[in-house]
């Protein structure tokens, strides 16, 4: 027998599938301070391990967001605007995709990090997780915030989570005009390709604390409605 | 008229038998998406809902299911009409319980969302305008039940999305809404038992032989509505706040919504009860109308009162049908609205539940089923569910359009063979 009118009338929620893609982008992005370590200490065998977890974990946000928009079709009557909630879910992944870039890159021309940049870089890599935490604490208001139907306190809670996640994304900044500047100055010291990719790592790791910031803009979008 | 004094006996009780078929039909499939809100939201278990749904389809049947059994019976075609031979109104009335009875079946494993009032409407007007004629049928009764099935989704879903914000306002957007649920929830409490009883004490009672005035309506309703109170302040007072449940769920409003899952007990029973005063009377109408007609020796009675037995059977079907069959619906629908919470499953339920008794009180046969969606998209558009399949809403429309002409055409034909049988 088919479904009940009930049962038929209520479509899959995207919100927790949300949440839970989110919560995998965010493991994801974390492992890139252990994977640092790793780098710093040159322990190719550890960061070989981590690398291929952030690839692992790459691949599992990809499939979970292919079956949430596979379950999200056009003629669902949704409290938030489709198109935003899957640009939220496009912007969620690409945090998941950069990691893996950054992770690749180092592992693949065996980068060191000169010793006078290390702390910095540490440092650097910790706010950008700083900033995707954040955005995750954000995203797991999802579920309160349609209960209260995107409006009042719930919507305060969550803006100052987002400022927050601002704030981060600002130190991030001021500590990737530091490291630039530390790296100008040995400049003159290390092999050019290899400062050639420090910048391009230091401007990935960038990246990734701006993308986090636009998963919070998306955010916004969608409750300002 | 011989035919019918002849084969008194053997009528009765087919008529008796198609009457608690198709109240088995309601009990098994349309009680089930009325009541699985509830079992959806956890609220209540199965076996709970099961036990709600028995005592309340049955109390609503009986109490309130009246006047909607007395339009079915004589609303729709013209007693004048039938005067002259009562054995068509008979065979007439037989055909449109096999006939809703067969179109719900085929329906139900087709998986189309078909109303058992829209069926028995549509089998009624059928065997009218074929059998007695265009004017034999009460063309200004049958269109203010048309209006009223559009009417009534609409109605419950303004009230939902009314109920809905009102607890957004009140709870959920506030500093301590565990607190303020528990302030509230007693008041939408008395609001279910007093609207329930109100409707029921004004127009269901008189054929309990109760007659009341509308001022001792009003007192009995507020003794009903205190008394629900009572009961549902004792049963909030073992709900304490679980400090863990919260941070285990992700999801801050998990206690308040144990505090409306209580609410929902009561919105279910009213639920069950709103669903048993209206839609007993499509298994029961026909079959009433029958009776009268056998009882009274071949007169077609247009004043005589409703039997108990009738509606004791109609309740009894449901019940039946229901611990036989319907749990197993009810757990599919169970499985699949998780969504609705019961800080939403409640506003649904309540403005369902209080449209359908308005309607079972002014005597108009309309679709619980299809007044319940209506209620979910009112919760919808206030923001409160994460997905809702509007499709729905088409085929509910498709099947109305096929319905209706369904239900006449084999009314015509089951008409045609019982006379062909008897001899009419």
């Amino acid at each position: 027998m088919a479904s009940p009118t009930i049962a038929s009338l209520f479509g899959r929620s995207p919100i927790k599938p949300i949440q839970t893609h989110m919560e995998t982008v965010c493991e994801c992005v974390a492992l890139l301070s252990e994977f640092l370590a790793n780098v710093i200490a040159e322990d190719w065998d550890k960061a070989n391990q981590c690398g291929k977890q952030v690839v692992r974990l790459e691949k599992d946000a990809d499939k979970k967001k292919l079956s949430i928009r596979k379950h999200l079709p056009n003629g669902l009557f949704l409290p938030v605007n489709r198109g935003d909630l899957l640009e939220l879910l496009s912007t969620q992944d690409r945090l998941a995709n950069r990691t893996r870039d950054i992770t690749g890159l180092v592992w693949g021309r065996k980068m060191t990090i000169p010793a006078s940049m290390q702390e910095k870089m540490t440092d650097y890599v910790g706010t950008a997780a700083q900033s995707s935490r954040y955005a995750l604490q954000a995203i797991e208001e999802l579920d309160e915030l349609l209960s209260t139907g995107f409006s009042g306190l719930e919507l305060k809670r969550v803006a100052e989570i987002l400022d927050k996640l601002d704030k981060a994304e600002h130190n991030n900044d001021k500590q990737q005009i530091k490291l630039r500047a530390a790296l100008f100055k040995l400049e003159s010291e290390l092999p050019p390709v290899d400062v050639m990719f420090l910048y391009q790592i230091i401007d990935k790791i960038g990246g990734l604390a701006d993308t986090a910031q636009q998963v919070g803009s998306r955010l916004r979008l969608l409750m300002a409605k | 008229m011989e035919v019918i004094t002849e084969h008194a006996t053997v009528l009765l009780i087919m008529a008796a038998a198609f009457g608690f078929f198709m109240a088995w039909g309601i009990g098994a499939n349309d009680v089930a998406n009325a009541m699985g809100t509830s079992v959806g939201s956890k609220a209540l278990t199965i076996k709970q809902a099961i036990f709600i749904a028995i005592i309340f389809e049955f109390a609503g049947a009986f109490l309130a299911g009246g006047e909607v059994t007395s339009t079915i019976r004589k609303g729709i075609i013209d007693s004048a009409a039938i005067e002259g031979s009562p054995d068509l109104l008979v065979f007439g009335m037989m055909a449109s319980l096999l006939a809703a009875g067969t179109w719900l079946l085929i329906a139900s494993m087709a998986g189309w969302p078909v109303s058992t009032t829209h069926s028995i409407v549509g089998a009624l007007v059928g065997f009218a305008v074929v059998g007695l004629g265009f004017d034999a049928v009460q063309w200004g009764k049958v269109s203010s039940i048309v209006a009223s099935w559009v009417v009534s989704p609409v109605l419950a879903g303004t009230m939902a999305f009314l109920l809905f914000m009102s607890v957004q306002k009140l709870v959920l957007d506030t500093d301590d809404p565990f607190k303020n649920a528990k302030k509230w929830v007693p008041m939408y409490m008395f609001l279910v038992g007093w609207m329930i009883s109100m409707v029921t004490l004004t127009k269901g009672l008189k054929h309990v032989g109760l007659n009341f005035t509308y001022g001792q309506s009003m007192g009995i309703a507020t003794l009903v509505g205190l008394g629900v109170v009572a009961i549902g302040v004792f049963l909030l007072s073992r709900i304490q706040p679980d400090a863990t449940l919260e941070e285990r769920s992700g999801y801050r409003f998990a206690n308040v919504e144990r505090v409306f899952g209580i609410l929902m007990i009561f919105t279910a029973s009213a639920m069950a009860f709103a669903h048993g005063s209206n839609d007993v009377a499509n298994a029961i109408g026909p079959l009433a109308a029958i009776v009268s007609v056998i009882s009274s020796g071949g007169e077609v009675a247009a004043k005589s009162a409703l039997p108990i037995w009738i509606l004791v059977l109609g309740g009894g079907g449901i019940a039946i049908g229901l611990a036989t069959y319907g749990f197993k619906v009810m757990a599919t629908i169970g499985k699949k609205i998780t969504e609705l919470t019961p800080t939403r499953g409640f506003a649904a339920e309540l403005a369902a539940a209080c449209t359908v008794v308005l309607a079972s009180a002014t005597g108009l046969p309309i679709s619980t089923t299809h007044t319940l969606v209506g209620a979910v998209l009112g919760v919808g558009l206030a923001r409160g569910i994460a997905a809702l399949n509007l499709r729905v809403v088409g085929t509910i429309f498709v099947s109305w359009l096929v319905t209706l002409p369904a239900g006449a055409g084999l009314t015509i034909l089951f008409f045609f063979i019982l006379r062909a049988l008897f001899g009419g």
